[in-house]
């Protein structure tokens, strides 16, 4: 595999789990349990979207075919993205998405903290700056989960559910191929496995703190590597890609 | 006997352009007034976020969606900023949104109209938040000082709303001939509720009366519904869109438009809550509301027993 095609599909797995997730959160707009809280996850899924944009646009640029930002995110199927299983669960209650967001933050505050020595001067400018969004994301789950996990017995009692339902998407985000490979030896990508080690102590501690408790490591789904998703996603993308499908003449 | 000196030394510095504060006396009819007002107003906001939000997954480009999201982010904002100002009045969050919930406090009736296409959101913008900022602007003098205040931060917000909104307009009414249509629609849709917020005509107002005595009120629903309109019209013809009003006529002598009248019946329809998504707003609020009571129980818990600890340590 060239260098060139691990780096369009790295900068489409990071730009699609950020679009997704954000994407996600636009759906608490209106929402939330307190206006503050509205205004919160609105601020994530800005930051989230902005990251996105970053990504998929250096992708088309190093694709070289002219694809903008949203071609790729509005011109894609379903079985071209290349997002987190985790990023596309649905948001449920509001101790499922802390949940869901707790578990995504974590893993983007660690492969962030490592993406800004990337050789990909890009990637490393990137995660420099995202890294800002992703540890105020990562503390805003955290103290949520805290407040749940430590609150009444109904809320402790749901988030633990919340844990343990969403648990198995976990092992799909350090899942690694051929891309990661390539890019590792380029030093443009990092180790997940590392990653994960450094993922692991924050999980536990916060888990810790919460007063729940980690779920067993039992099955693991897999999907991001090669684009297989859950059904949620399909209705994700076409109500998001919906005008640019139905009139691709026009300019927005 | 004391009431009366009061009350004149209220006026008094209502008279000389000295703002009321929190602590200040003021009669109870100002208080309520205010209260009622301003909740409205910050109620206005929040139910505000919900035909917009409408449009937030289906954003045509990344960066609409980022625009449309920092729009709607600034108005729960806006609501944020009112509760607090109405909450110096002596009155809770809570309590106010228990109002809005039973259906005795208002928010502007605009938002119980659907936002059916994506021009919806340059309507919104252009004439809603367009009709708001002559509103706002004038606002900005009332007397309450913590009402003002809160005007003078939320108007320099929403002219950028605005122009936001207007940016949609214009490039969907110069896109396909299906934009340009979307574009005519909205503002079909939108022009008569829109010059309808400013309220009933003056000599029609029920709650005009001290309003304009004690500066809360700077200018009437008549005057105000006037200035909009003449600085629409001109708006409209840039881009190319006809405003639904067959009677509007620039009138030379008086140095502004005439348009036609209003559909009265329609407009108190909505406001006793029949219009087309009265019921929908209020339910997804309440909805929203109720969906959240555990997350505040276990944030209100979950505090306590932190303070407990401290205690103990």
């Amino acid at each position: 595999m060239e260098t060139k095609d691990a780096l369009i599909n790295y900068c489409l797995r990071l730009g699609d789990s950020s679009l997704i997730l954000g994407q996600r959160m636009a759906e608490w707009c209106s929402n939330g349990p307190i206006l503050e809280e509205d205004i919160a996850m609105t601020n994530l899924s800005l930051d989230l979207i902005g990251q996105a944009r970053t990504m998929l646009s250096y992708s088309g640029v190093v694709e070289g075919k002219g694809r903008s930002e949203d071609d790729l995110a509005y011109r894609r199927e379903e079985r071209e993205f290349y997002n987190t299983l985790l990023s596309e669960r649905p948001n449920g209650h509001f101790g499922d998405t802390v949940v869901r967001n707790f578990l995504h933050d974590a893993f983007f505050y660690y492969l962030y903290q490592a993406l800004k020595s990337s050789k990909d001067e890009m990637i490393a400018a990137h995660a420099a700056k995202s890294i800002k969004e992703v540890t105020y994301h990562l503390r805003h789950s955290s103290e949520w989960l805290v407040r749940l996990g430590d609150g009444t017995v109904e809320s402790h009692e749901k988030v633990q559910e919340s844990l343990n339902d969403l648990w198995e998407y976990t092992g799909d985000l350090f899942e690694m191929n051929e891309v990661d490979e390539v890019l590792i030896k380029e030093g443009i990508a990092v180790d997940l496995q590392k990653i994960k080690l450094e993922w692991d102590k924050t999980i536990n501690t916060v888990i810790e703190r919460s007063t729940l408790t980690r779920p067993e490591d039992a099955y693991m789904h897999s999907g991001r590597l090669d684009a297989m998703h859950s059904e949620y996603l399909g209705h994700l993308i076409a109500d998001m890609q919906f005008l640019q499908r139905a009139y691709p003449e026009a300019q927005w | 006997m004391e009431d009366v000196k009061k009350l004149e030394e209220f006026q008094a510095k209502i008279d000389s352009e000295i703002k009321i504060e929190p602590k200040d006396w003021m009669p109870e009819d100002y208080r309520k007034h205010l209260q009622r007002q301003i909740s409205q107003h910050a109620h206005s906001e929040v139910i505000g976020m919900q035909p917009e939000g409408n449009w937030i997954s289906r954003a045509p480009s990344l960066r609409a969606k980022v625009v449309l999201l920092a729009k709607i982010q600034d108005e729960a904002g806006h609501g944020q900023y009112l509760y607090s100002a109405a909450e110096t009045l002596g009155k809770s969050r809570d309590e106010y949104i228990a109002d809005l919930q039973s259906g005795k406090a208002k928010y502007s009736s605009i938002f119980n109209y659907p936002t059916l296409t994506w021009a919806d959101m340059g309507a919104v913008g252009w004439l809603v938040d367009g009709a708001a900022i002559v509103n706002q602007v004038s606002l900005q003098r009332t007397s309450y000082g913590p009402y003002s205040r809160a005007m003078i931060r939320i108007c320099k917000e929403e002219s950028f709303h605005q122009r936001q909104g207007y940016e949609i307009m214009a490039t969907m009414a110069k896109g396909t001939p299906e934009q340009k249509a979307m574009a005519q629609d909205a503002l079909n849709r939108f022009w008569w509720p829109s010059i309808m917020m400013f309220g009933p005509h003056d000599s029609d107002s029920p709650n005009t009366g001290n309003a304009v005595k004690w500066k809360i009120k700077r200018e009437t629903n008549d005057e105000l519904r006037q200035k909009f309109i003449d600085k629409t019209v001109g708006q409209a013809e840039v881009i190319g869109l006809t405003i639904p009003d067959p009677a509007l006529k620039w009138n030379e002598e008086k140095g502004s438009y005439d348009f036609g009248e209003m559909n009265w019946d329609e407009f108190w329809n909505v406001v006793k809550g029949n219009g087309p998504c009265n019921k929908q707003r209020l339910n997804h609020h309440k909805k929203a509301h109720k969906e959240g009571i555990w997350v505040r129980e276990a944030a209100i818990a979950y505090a306590k027993k932190q303070k407990e600890k401290q205690l103990v340590a």
